[in-house]
């Protein structure tokens, strides 16, 4: 008899699903959205301190590179929010069949696409009456 | 031999400590923050254009405050409960981890109560 060959370790042999990534994608909006967490202090210190250091503040948020973050934050913001409801509604025992994952999956990634631009515009449009 | 019951010998040893309240509250803030994460944006969509005048204006409302510093608060617990599963997770040594954690928790419990500062101080007219 020809010998067994020995299990490996999971992630030694689970083929690449685009799920995998989906999964992995909540981690890194959630750490992401820690960060963003930390702005949005900024910008209640900053409002909280008087109208001429949140000038200041917001002065700093237009930036290119800053407004590169917040579009990525409001990315995250619009995943982590969608990709969390479908987690929440797995942790009930739903949508486990492999279409059905699939399928949320597919609309938490174009959602979080088309929604994040329309977050990050209410952002930029709030700050447009500003700076 | 000891004397001790074989529960008592392996009560709060092994993983079955307080996962499952880590696991519940993570759960149970992600629910509170798909309201609170909503009413946010709705907030700054609607108040026509973030200057500090209508910010201010804003968060002066006892309601708007009353979610603003929920929302602190949520947010802060949510992501420090996050942070910690994923450093657990990637941070090995366990020195490094520790420091860590303490590093990522301090951090957010003094933006945490920055944030409420700054919103009670808005909310009770004290910013100009």
């Amino acid at each position: 008899m020809a010998q067994r060959a020995r299990p490996l370790s999971p992630f030694m042999h689970y083929r690449w699903q685009y799920t995998n990534t989906l999964s992995i994608l909540h981690r890194i909006t959630g750490v992401l959205l820690s960060f963003g967490f930390l702005l949005l202090v900024y910008w209640l210190a900053a409002a909280a301190a008087g109208a001429d250091r949140y000038a200041e503040a917001v002065a700093k948020l237009s930036s290119p590179l800053a407004q590169l973050v917040l579009f990525g934050a409001a990315f995250a913001f619009c995943y982590h929010l969608l990709n969390g409801i479908r987690h929440l509604v797995f942790d009930m025992g739903h949508g486990f069949e492999l279409q059905t994952a699939r399928r949320s999956g597919w609309a938490v990634a174009i959602g979080a696409l088309v929604l994040g631009f329309i977050v990050w515009l209410v952002i930029r449009g709030g700050m447009g009456g500003v700076a | 031999m000891s004397l001790k019951s074989p529960l008592r010998r392996v009560t709060y040893l092994g993983s079955a400590k307080g996962g499952s309240g880590h696991w519940f509250a993570q759960r149970m803030s992600a629910v509170a923050l798909v309201l609170l994460g909503l009413w946010l944006v709705a907030a700054l969509a609607t108040m026509g254009g973030a200057s500090h005048a209508n910010v201010v204006a804003w968060l002066s409302s006892p309601v708007a405050a009353a979610f603003a510093v929920l929302l602190v608060l949520v947010a802060a617990w949510h992501a420090v409960l996050g942070l910690q599963v994923v450093i657990e997770d990637y941070v090995g040594a366990k020195g490094q981890r520790l420091a860590v954690l303490i590093v990522v928790k301090f951090v957010f419990a003094v933006a945490a109560v920055i944030g409420v500062l700054a919103v009670l101080r808005i909310a009770f007219g004290v910013a100009a």
